[in-house]
């Protein structure tokens, strides 16, 4: 019993049970507009796009997070404008610019070795992050959680109805700007829990498992926020015990919570369904 | 003029010198072909990303492939098709739009695959599976690819009709009698097996931009299918081979090279057609009317 | 009329058209009932049109006769097969919506069209001197020969149609689908494509159109389905199409004006003019109460009734 107890003793592991939580908790608030939106795999893109930036940060000893933020910026801006002027389909575009980002952040590293290995860029470390990278982890999380506990309800205006947000006053563009921004931000903070290979999974596989649970935005976003900060806090624990892959055991845990809503859940279920269609199939129903 | 000669003999000659770097050459001309075609129907089909969710999902496949004494290949084929599966059953039954639903597969898998990795000892280092090791292939892998590459190309072309029509019109292929859901799912297969063929030689990166990069280049350029085709293809084996060489005189890692020219190609297709009209197609041909 | 295939290659047109629908209940996984009880039958030389307001499960209807979803009752028979063996023997042709297309594809007019042969062709599909011959005969008949290496994007609304009406006669299909084929068309082409329908209408085949202009529906179609959820009423157009199924198919959904006695006559006629309209094209009924009476013709905005 006692052995269960232990991740808690070492400070390095509640740190990063808590950071871990907090990020998840972040990209899982994200993961509730995304989803709905259909840009899921835009926070795949951007999480890979921020690798070159990430490089030369560290290369020019600057704070990883401002050259993280900052390639991802580039990154969405690239996308937007490529698709204002071609008629290339969305995810062709999105493809085609993160790829190229992510090879040049390996090109740059293979060109110029840095002290990170790329491991750690894709694959995450939370267990073994260093002190300042973490305090940049934490600061970045809790501006972006704060800037969208204040957007929250002006987000879902702009997302569902964009029109109908101008209308009402609201600058849908300026919006989703900041939004890319949170959202950029997002994947540099998960970039040290998960990797940038896994990051897509925080910020879709949350919000879609609460789609599945309920049918109001607000319930949503809670119930989103809760599974990922948990998911997030129980993965790092549990990863104390089979050495680490943090990244692999926290989707691992929110891809099975969703599963289970995937089969169980009261009205979106797949069993739920399946007892209507046959219910329908047997009477006429009014 | 002799300047001239001996400056193309250090550029292509001298690497072209070494064995690794034939063979090097080789697999890149051959998985670049074999993405180009299957990204022309890819971008068209709005699949785009497919490619990327099936590379990442191979890696549990390979790692059970491993524990059970099995083809690696064949592990990660299955693991390959399995998401593809997957992602069309979970689509069918919830209301979750298919973009999400593949990014939920995928990464799960993914997730799922470092953990097994973790706790299993491999042969296979996860390095080269995320990075590929093109200067590194062996005789064997040179085999399988070379098989494989001419099995899909051959596959693809065959069936380049019916795909189409599929991308184009699926239910116009649903409604002549074509076997439809064996054409998603072929389309699916032939994919997942180039995806496997190549990802130890070129790494994943590597084989998500081929499978999108050579398509949306030459979308840019013709809207005829044919020459679609040509393009994409005349792209990649064009940055697989000026690649390769680049990353031999820059010392730079190969697969990062290859891709970096062909975005470079992408970005000259949208320049050129933004600026380029061609004699806007003929006006009014001579019909048969 | 159409040109008789001396191919044997072609089995549909030795197939005499026919659609039954019996009992027809599709239930969707997320517990919406599309179809409830859906019963009628076509029979070959017919147009028959398909109205209903939008969810009223027209689009379900099409993927029913087309094999896309499985109808938890009831079964579809084309031409008394079938759906499944229907759809080997190419007897069922689909012209979709301009909306579901994309019309960025490479593909040339040409193109599309030769894919109605692709089910006539072998392994490789590789042309036929007798599927060029068919691609040519179709273009003609749609008067698109001339525009046949255009990309398909290069076309206006109503030649975009016309190619994939080209596509349906190429195909040899005797059962042709068309999903509100007048959206976004003017009327000149409109007119084009109700010639086109009565010349394959004349040749046996049978039509099921999909449409919102209420209006045009006597003009071209001689059997009606009306459709929300439930048939409610399905037969000849001249008994079918009345103002009183109309506003139970529709409920309140249609826009509904009336002009009666000083507003439309300078005498004391005691007729008045019923206008039906969702916004589109009005159906317009002209007698003394309305209800009962059948359809006296269609009117478009701006032209007499």
């Amino acid at each position: 019993m006692s052995e269960l107890l232990v991740p808690f003793e070492y400070g390095y592991m509640l740190r990063a049970m808590w950071v871990s939580a907090l990020v998840g908790g972040l990209c899982a608030f994200l993961s509730a507009y995304l989803m709905l939106k259909g840009w899921s795999l835009m926070g795949d893109a951007l999480a890979h796009a921020v690798v070159p930036g990430v490089a030369i940060a560290y290369l020019l000893q600057l704070p990883y997070a401002a050259g993280a933020f900052f390639a991802g910026i580039i990154a969405a801006f690239g996308m937007w404008g490529i698709g204002q002027v071609t008629r290339l389909k969305q995810d062709a575009v999105i493809g085609v610019v993160f790829t190229a980002f992510f090879a040049a952040g390996l090109f740059i590293v293979s060109l110029y070795p840095i002290h990170v290995s790329v491991q750690t860029i894709v694959l995450g470390n939370i267990l073994g992050i260093a002190d300042e990278d973490a305090a940049q982890v934490v600061a970045v999380a809790v501006v972006a959680l704060a800037i969208l506990l204040v957007l929250w309800k002006d987000l879902q205006l702009v997302f569902f109805d964009e029109s109908h947000a101008r209308a009402v006053g609201l600058n849908p563009t300026a919006l989703k700007v900041v939004f890319f921004c949170l959202l950029s931000a997002s994947a540099v903070t998960a970039l040290q829990t998960v990797g940038a290979a896994l990051v897509v999974a925080t910020v879709i596989t949350p919000g879609a498992t609460a789609y599945l649970l309920t049918d109001r935005f607000g319930r949503l976003l809670a119930l989103s926020v809760f599974i990922g900060a948990s998911t997030s806090f129980i993965g790092a624990y549990i990863s104390y015990f089979v050495d680490g892959a943090t990244g692999g055991v926290i989707v691992t845990l929110q891809t099975l919570v969703f599963l289970a809503a995937f089969l169980l859940a009261p009205k979106h279920g797949m069993l739920a369904a399946r007892r209507r269609t046959r219910a329908a199939g047997k009477a006429p129903t009014p | 003029m002799t300047a001239a000669m001996s400056a193309v003999w250090d550029l292509v000659a001298v690497p072209l010198a070494y064995p690794f770097m034939q063979r090097a050459m080789l697999v890149a001309v051959l998985v670049g072909a074999v993405s180009a075609v299957l990204s022309c129907y890819l971008v068209l089909k709005g699949w785009s990303l497919m490619g990327d969710a099936i590379s990442h999902a191979v890696l549990p496949g390979i790692v059970l492939a491993f524990v059970l004494g099995l083809p690696l290949s064949l592990g990660a084929f299955a693991a390959g098709l399995t998401c593809a599966t997957l992602t069309g059953y979970l689509k069918e039954n919830s209301r979750i739009r298919e973009d999400t639903v593949m990014g939920i597969v995928f990464s799960g898998m993914f997730g799922f695959g470092l953990v097994l990795f973790t706790k299993v000892e491999t042969e296979e280092h996860l390095n080269h599976v995320l990075f590929g090791n093109l200067l590194g292939v062996t005789d064997r892998e040179l085999a399988e690819i070379v098989l494989v590459s001419a099995g899909v190309l051959l596959a693809v072309l065959a069936r380049r009709r019916d795909l189409l029509l599929y991308c184009f019109d699926q239910q116009h292929a649903r409604a002549i009698g074509l076997p439809v859901r064996r054409l998603h799912y072929g389309l699916l297969a032939l994919l997942s097996l180039a995806i496997v063929a190549s990802l130890k030689a070129v790494g994943i990166i590597l084989v998500v931009a081929m499978l999108v990069a050579p398509g949306a280049t030459a979308y840019l350029l013709t809207s005829r299918f044919d020459r679609m085709l040509a393009i994409a293809v005349l792209v990649a084996v064009g940055a697989s081979v000026a690649g390769t060489l680049m990353s031999f005189h820059m010392d730079a890692a190969t697969g990062p090279s290859i891709v970096l020219l062909q975005a470079a190609a992408f970005v000259g297709a949208l320049i050129l057609s933004r600026t380029w009209r061609p004699a806007a197609a003929p006006a009014d041909p001579v019909g048969s009317a | 009329m159409l040109a008789p295939s001396q191919s044997e290659n072609v089995p549909a047109t030795g197939i005499e058209a026919s659609l039954d629908v019996r009992d027809l209940t599709v239930v969707y996984p997320n517990g919406l009932t599309a179809l409830l009880d859906v019963s009628f039958a076509l029979g070959p030389g017919t147009i028959c049109g398909l109205a209903g307001p939008n969810g009223s499960g027209k689009s379900t209807l099409f993927k029913s006769v087309m094999g896309f979803v499985r109808p938890s009752r009831g079964e579809v028979r084309i031409s008394g097969l079938g759906v499944r063996d229907a759809l080997k023997r190419r007897i069922v042709a689909y012209v979709p919506q301009s909306e579901e297309v994309d019309w960025n594809f490479p593909v040339l007019v040409e193109d599309v069209v030769m894919m109605g042969r692709y089910g006539h062709m072998g392994f490789l599909r590789i042309p036929a001197a007798e599927d060029r011959r068919q691609v040519d005969l179709a273009l003609q008949r749609v008067g698109m020969s001339r525009l046949r290496k255009r990309q398909i994007g290069e076309l206006s609304g109503g030649q975009r149609k016309r190619v994939f009406l080209a596509r349906a006669l190429a195909q040899g299909a005797r059962l042709i689908l068309l999903d509100e084929p007048f959206t976004g068309v003017d009327v000149k082409t409109e007119t084009a494509i109700v010639a086109l329908l009565r010349e394959l209408r004349s040749a046996g085949h049978l039509m099921l159109v999909s449409t919102h202009n209420l209006g045009s529906v006597p003009d071209f179609c001689d059997q009606v389905v009306l459709l929300n959820r439930r048939v409610l009423a399905a037969g000849p157009t001249a008994e079918t199409f009345t103002q009183a199924n109309l506003e139970r198919a529709f409920g309140g959904v249609l826009r509904r004006f009336r002009l009666a006695g000083a507003e439309l006559h300078e005498d004391d006629d005691r007729r008045a003019v019923t206008v039906l309209t969702d916004d589109e094209r009005p159906v317009v009924f002209y007698g003394e109460r309305g209800p009962e009476q059948s359809p006296a013709g269609s009117a478009r905005p701006g032209e007499e009734p």
